[in-house]
């Protein structure tokens, strides 16, 4: 009974633990998909994360901290949208660009603003999300196996967590099932296509530039408000990259994007609970599992997993053939 | 501009339109200009309804430009586009496709892990959701399959299919969106001869519903056999119109080039000597375990061009890159009586070329230049090591450059720039940049690639008479070319590959397109032909 509380208590934090990962991953879906490569994910989540923290703090109400998260991400995402696709730079350093900008600014504002060394306040009740209890989570607490699944596993977790949890089948169904998806895809594949079908390859790539800043938002609150209560300095720790790498392994596609995260999730939470494990007389150093995160990430970009065909047009400014 | 309407109806009426029926597409005073370079001057035409209308110029006359205006994808800077009759501006390819114009263009514009329906389907899709648009494209896809031979699998993806049928997909995207003007910018460059039969059986059906064809092309004789009218270009300019039958491929290329041409190339009877080339039982495997060469055996004399034809992706690029030095392989190559090292540490292009092969790269771009270099730099690329181009620690770059003017100079290369990217000469002039530095190191043997692909038709004559001219100096020449008529006309003796492997020698006096067509199939026809 202690070994499947465990793996409850664990699943539970994966499942915490995944969530930014896989907002941060589908926000890269939708940029890449319309071949528009993001390693700006980084910044985006990071200058969400303190926006939302600050303005929750300054207000005590979080869903003010969620919208302030949100439009400072679309802003970062439009700015890449502007040196990419309007002036066609480099898309690569226009991500890093950002990925600096807001991890100097975050401090800087943040100093100014709260004076306690680049963090927010610790956040109050109503500045954070709190936890969703589901109904008769408590009752069924006790039933064998069931009732620790419902109600620590599937009950308790934060609003995001959730909506993460339901943008996963409806990107899916977006870009697969609808005219906008559809077109979005082909821009990212060949955009010449788009353009001789006479549909506009700026206005696409900028609404796919805008979906992923707005992911990107979320997950950076979810990180600040949900998952801690209050913003640190660096607070995103290369979940940006990670989700990148977790984007490649799922070959772009949503369902994919989850079970990625979930597994980069998993190891993360793995590593959280066990600072060391010893294996008969073999001690596995507490290091070693915090790196096991980084260690996949790397084992996936060096192609252990198939081959992971990018969008096509990724990457390369569209300009008309003559 | 809008007052005058109906007396320019009646002022530009074509000489092929009966009376009562406006042309289907009027273009009057188009003008268009990228930056310094004006690529149509106003250029006035019209099409009658349901013709067949052929366009012909060299590269750079302003073909595409003046389509992409027609489509859409330009905005001219002057001029008005009428259709049926009605001015009809056509800002974007929306108003385009509106209107009832559609276009294949030269490079197809498929997404190619779609599938054939979702390529027909974008950008004309019914609703938000994409089922029901679906459902409705494969509905009309069986009946135009019906209609005009276009069978597609609608479920295919589109990077399984072969280009023929990629054209197709073009051709059924343009009529899903009901188009009665159909442009085709330089439609047969990728297709075997039979596909190419196949593709003009569906321009006259088109045609035979009342369609409106306008097709551009560099082929001669594909306008003379399929086309009712041609309008000729040169240099942004319309040089004029004129009825197919009362013209002729010679004519026309006068017209195109502003000189006489010779289209056939004037040579005599090869002499060949002995054998330079000895190649048995070649074989490459490429990267991913496919076998490209199944055992290839070829020999070349001195004083004789073997000619390669076949589809491109047959083996010819492997070959070349075998012989070139760049690809690894087995079996034995002989130069001049000596093994060539296919595997080892002799096997690179330096190698090859200090023992007296020279290369012409079937994609220049790719393999031939370095595109954002200037032109003397190109000159001196793989010789770049050669004692005369070097001092004793930095290389000799005014040698270089002198060589580069030199070459330039017996090659009429215009600008005559050695400063000049090779990105900023045209295709034929950067051909002859290439040609230049691989023949003025006297080798034994040349490969040639493509010599003449996106060559204007006035450099065309002069490479061929190079190549001609080293022939007769006794070199051994590999050509490898897609366009059969080159093959046909320059080779001494034609070898046909088809997935890696020869098919079989014909002599050029004793074989026509049709047998090389069919060998470049697959299908041996086994006539005697006159095989080596």
């Amino acid at each position: 009974m202690e070994v499947f509380d465990t793996i409850i208590q664990i699943s539970d934090s994966a499942v915490r633990l995944a969530i930014p990962l896989l907002l941060a991953c589908l926000a890269g879906l939708f940029s890449e998909r319309g071949g528009i490569f993001d390693i700006g994910l980084e910044g985006k989540m990071l200058a969400a994360a303190f926006l939302s923290a600050g303005v929750a703090a300054a207000t005590g109400n979080v869903w003010l901290g969620l919208f302030a998260g949100i439009a400072v991400s679309v802003v970062l995402a439009l700015i890449h949208g502007v040196a990419s696709i309007t002036f066609r730079g480099d898309q690569l350093i226009s991500g890093v660009a950002i990925n600096f900008l807001a991890a100097g600014l975050t401090v800087v504002i943040g100093q100014a603003w709260f004076g306690l060394g680049g963090r927010t306040p610790a956040l109050p009740g109503d500045g954070r999300f709190s936890n969703l209890e589901w109904p008769v989570a408590d009752a069924l607490k006790d039933v064998p196996v069931l009732g620790p699944v419902y109600s620590e596993l599937i009950s308790g977790h934060t609003f995001l967590v959730y909506v993460a949890l339901l943008i996963v089948p409806l990107s899916w169904y977006v870009l697969f099932r609808t005219r906008f998806g559809l077109r979005l895809r082909a821009v990212g594949e060949n955009p010449g296509a788009v353009d001789t079908a006479g549909i506009s390859v700026v206005k696409l790539r900028y609404s796919a530039v805008i979906i992923c800043g707005v992911l990107c938002g979320l997950a950076g609150a979810y990180l600040s408000t949900g998952l801690a209560a209050g913003f640190v300095k660096d607070m995103s720790a290369g979940r940006g990259f990670i989700a990148l790498a977790a984007l490649i392994f799922a070959k772009w596609r949503p369902v994919q994007a989850l079970m990625a995260c979930l597994l980069f999730g998993l190891l993360e939470a793995i590593a959280n609970r066990y600072q060391s494990i010893e294996i008969g007389a073999l001690e596995i150093p507490v290091q070693f599992m915090q790196a096991l995160p980084y260690i996949l990430t790397v084992v996936i970009l060096a192609g252990f997993i198939g081959k992971a065909i990018p969008p096509k047009a990724g990457g390369e400014p569209y300009v008309k053939e003559r | 501009m809008q007052s005058s309407v109906n007396e320019e109806r009646q002022a530009t009426a074509a000489p092929a339109t009966s009376a009562s029926l406006p042309p289907a597409i009027e273009l009057k005073g188009i003008s268009k200009a990228f930056g310094p370079v004006q690529a149509n001057k106003d250029i006035t035409i019209s099409v009658a309804k349901g013709a067949i209308h052929g366009i012909v110029g060299e590269n750079g006359a302003g073909k595409s430009t003046l389509m992409s205006i027609l489509y859409g994808f330009y905005k001219a800077d002057e001029g008005e586009i009428r259709i049926d009759g009605k001015l009809t501006p056509i800002p974007d390819s929306q108003a385009a496709i509106r209107a009832g114009i559609g276009m294949v263009h030269q490079h197809f514009k498929l997404v190619e892990n779609f599938t054939v329906l979702e390529n027909v389907v974008l950008g004309a899709e019914d609703g938000q959701r994409l089922t029901p648009s679906l459902s409705k494209a494969r509905k009309s896809l069986t009946q135009l399959a019906k209609e005009y031979e276009l069978d597609v699998d609608p479920d295919a993806l589109i990077h399984d299919l072969s280009v023929g049928h990629q054209q197709r997909v073009e051709i059924l995207k343009a009529l899903y969106r009901k188009a009665e003007i159909l442009i085709l910018d330089e439609p047969t460059g990728v297709l075997t001869p039979a596909e190419a039969d196949h593709l003009f059986r569906i321009l006259r059906n088109l045609k035979n519903e009342g369609k409106t064809i306008l097709l551009i092309t560099h082929k001669l004789r594909e306008i003379m056999d399929v086309t009712d009218s041609v309008s000729v270009m040169r240099r942004g300019e319309m040089k004029g119109t004129i009825p197919t039958s009362s013209t002729s491929p010679e004519d026309l290329a006068e017209r195109m080039v502003g000189r006489k041409v010779l289209l056939q190339v004037d040579k005599t009877a090869a002499q060949p000597k002995e054998n330079i080339l000895d190649i048995q039982n070649l074989e490459v495997i490429d990267s991913a375990g496919v076998r490209r060469l199944k055992g290839i055996d070829l020999n070349i004399r001195a004083g004789e061009i073997l000619g390669i034809a076949g589809v491109s992706g047959n083996g010819q690029s492997e070959l070349m890159e075998v012989l070139g030095g760049y690809r690894k392989g087995t079996g034995s190559v002989k130069l001049n009586g000596q093994e060539l090292d296919l595997t080892g540490k002799h096997s690179d292009g330096q190698s090859r070329r200090h023992r007296g092969i020279a290369h012409v790269p079937e994609d220049r771009h790719r393999e031939g230049l370095i595109l954002e270099f200037a032109a003397w730099e190109n000159t001196a690329f793989g010789y770049h090591n050669e004692p005369e181009y070097n001092g004793k620690i930095l290389m000799d770059n005014a040698t270089i450059r002198k060589t580069c003017a030199e070459h330039m100079e017996q090659f009429d290369v215009r600008p005559p720039n050695p400063a000049l990217h090779a990105r900023n000469f045209s295709g034929g002039n950067q051909q002859k940049i290439v040609l230049a530095r691989e023949i003025s190191r006297n080798p034994d043997l040349l490969l040639i690639g493509q010599p003449t692909r996106g060559v204007d038709v006035g450099a065309i004559e002069f490479i061929h008479q190079q190549i001609i001219e080293l022939r007769d100096q006794g070199k051994a020449i590999l050509l490898v070319s897609v366009e059969l008529e080159e093959i046909l006309s320059l080779s001494d003796r034609i070898a046909v590959m088809f997935d890696g492997q020869i098919m079989g020698e014909r002599h050029p006096e004793t074989t026509n397109e049709k047998e090389l067509g069919l060998l470049m199939a697959g299908m041996n026809t086994a006539t005697s032909g006159g095989t080596a």
